[in-house]
């Protein structure tokens, strides 16, 4: 179970300081799926780079199964079972594919299990596995190898940060597939930070984000079909008053 | 085993991937002078009467035989140098593993300057593959200077891969290449200093004949308070292709200095370079931490893949 407690997170502007993260408190119960959506600035990813331990709080707890980790380094989070996917995922030059993904497992892999992950992400494996994780790859191909590393480390707590950006049709729907998998009678939990109404209709719970404070959470049935709502209503074309 | 010879044993194993003499075509050569020499059916070495060095003759009938050419320095003080001639006839297929290992527990300079020329005949097919090292407790200093000449005849097809990635304190690297019709020449070079070290890579790719292919892919990595300087240069004067890429991962207090020459003579030659200098991003680090690895055991394995 993953729990934060009144997180904040400033940082330092002309003029003073601003707060990303504002006193947010939440829990992410074990083989829950939660999606975190929001306006874009609202400081999700700063959450997300918080619970990793990229960012450091500066007020509030972060509690993996009732042990504070907020002191922890990425490292030592990540070896206590959380994982967390880039929104932007780095390029490195010279290392694989493969060696990529057995890194990510923390211990050499059989091609064949290699291929299943990538082929879950879209990704036709055997053309991709000893290809080099650099600028020879699409921003598409580059999200999908970071989403099969972290299913790969299989954590207590993975978090995906926006999965669907970059990503064509055809393979979203394979992730969804995939993430629909992965969610039945397990027993680790999610955190997936997305915009995409075929995610969040895979969530237990979903919490929206905004400001740098949660103004919203709750079950897939109470909050979702309020967000629709809104987005219809928020949008004039879409309310058919506007043309473009 | 004395030192010495463990010694010896280590940088065979360092240069060569070697723990014994080899099979078939091999010369040794040991403290500044041969050691041992074996010729096989296809490939004659001999030594040569005038200067110090070999002449490496391969015929035409060699498919892909392995020639090992290695020299080991274990004494303090060695001048070493020597001139290598490898003639290829047209159409063999040779893999040359040269390499220099120095051991230097002693408080004179150690040095070896290898100057190797191929003539590599019509359709023939070389790789070249050269490794230095160094190691030892002295104070004396670890220094190769190699120059590596390369003529490829029409369709002849060479890939020079050198690595120097420990113990070296000074090197000056030369390298010219000369290309006629058709050949292609891939160069791979994988430097690593630290310490106070210093290397300077020249690199002269002439593209002479119509349809010569060069590719030159050099990364580097500069540690600690070390000193990198690249100088490659392309010059087509046919309908030819270049690529020259140069990448360098700098850390701590060193300098890399990259000064490439790029020229064309004919309006059909393309000729590309393509360069970067910068230190380790520090989204790679987190990426590999998030797989649980320490920020040294991630920064091992960027530099160590980088330089693959």
């Amino acid at each position: 179970m993953l729990e934060l407690r009144n997180i904040s997170f400033q940082v330092q502007e002309a003029g003073g300081s601003k707060e990303i993260v504002d006193d947010v408190s939440f829990t992410l119960e074990d083989g829950k799926l939660m999606v975190v959506t929001g306006p874009n600035g609202g400081g999700k990813s700063t959450i997300a780079r918080l619970i990793m331990g990229i960012e450091t709080p500066s007020r509030g707890q972060i509690l993996l199964d009732g042990q504070d980790v907020t002191g922890l380094s990425v490292s030592e989070r990540a070896k206590l079972g959380i994982g967390y996917a880039f929104q932007q995922p780095p390029r490195f030059k010279g290392l694989t594919v493969y060696r990529l993904l057995c890194l990510a497992k923390g211990s050499s892999m059989n091609r064949e299990t290699c291929c299943e992950y990538l082929t879950g992400v879209g990704l036709c494996a055997r053309d991709y596995l000893d290809r080099e994780v650099d600028a020879s790859l699409s921003g598409g191909e580059m999200k999908r190898i970071e989403i099969a590393s972290l299913m790969v480390r299989n954590p207590k707590v993975s978090i995906y940060d926006e999965p669907e950006a970059g990503i064509d049709l055809w393979s979203f729907s394979m992730l969804v597939d995939s993430f629909n998998k992965m969610i039945r009678g397990r027993h680790e939990s999610m955190l997936i930070i997305s915009h995409q109404e075929r995610i969040m209709e895979l969530a237990d719970e979903i919490m929206v984000v905004a400001g740098g404070k949660i103004t919203q959470r709750g079950s897939r049935e109470e909050i979702l079909p309020g967000l629709l709502r809104n987005f219809q209503s928020g949008c004039a074309y879409r309310r058919g008053e506007a043309a473009l | 085993m004395s030192g010495k010879e463990s010694a010896e044993r280590e940088l065979l194993r360092a240069v060569a991937d070697l723990d014994s003499l080899p099979q078939g075509a091999y010369s040794l050569r040991r403290n500044g002078a041969g050691a041992a020499l074996h010729s096989s059916e296809c490939v004659t070495i001999t030594r040569k009467e005038d200067k110090p060095g070999i002449d490496i003759h391969v015929r035409s009938a060699a498919r892909g035989e392995k020639v090992y050419i290695p020299v080991v320095i274990t004494d303090t003080g060695v001048e070493d140098l020597v001139y290598n001639d490898f003639y290829i006839e047209a159409g063999a297929q040779v893999e040359i593993i040269a390499g220099c290992g120095i051991h230097n527990d002693g408080g004179r300079e150690s040095r070896h300057d290898g100057i190797h020329t191929f003539h590599v005949g019509k359709d023939a097919s070389l790789i070249y593959t050269e490794k230095h090292y160094g190691q030892g407790d002295g104070n004396g200093k670890r220094v190769l200077n190699p120059t590596t000449v390369l003529h490829l005849e029409e369709g002849a097809q060479c890939t020079l891969d050198t690595t120097q990635i420990k113990g070296v304190d000074s090197t000056i690297r030369k390298t010219e290449a000369y290309l006629h019709k058709n050949a292609k020449l891939m160069v791979l070079e994988k430097l690593m200093t630290h310490g106070q070290q210093t290397a300077h890579s020249d690199m002269d790719v002439f593209l002479e004949g119509e349809n010569a292919v060069a590719q030159i892919i050099s990364r580097s990595v500069a540690r600690e308070d070390s000193i990198q300087v690249f100088h490659p240069r392309a010059i087509g004067s046919a309908a030819c292709k270049a690529h020259i890429q140069c990448d360098s991962i700098i850390m701590d207090r060193a300098q890399v200095r990259s000064i490439p020459e790029i020229g064309a003579l004919h309006v059909d030659a393309q000729i590309i370079h393509e360069a970067a200098i910068g230190r380790i991003n520090n989204d790679q680090l987190i990426k590999l931490m998030t797989f649980g690895l320490s920020e040294e055991e991630a920064e091992e394995v960027i530099i160590n893949t980088f330089l693959q």
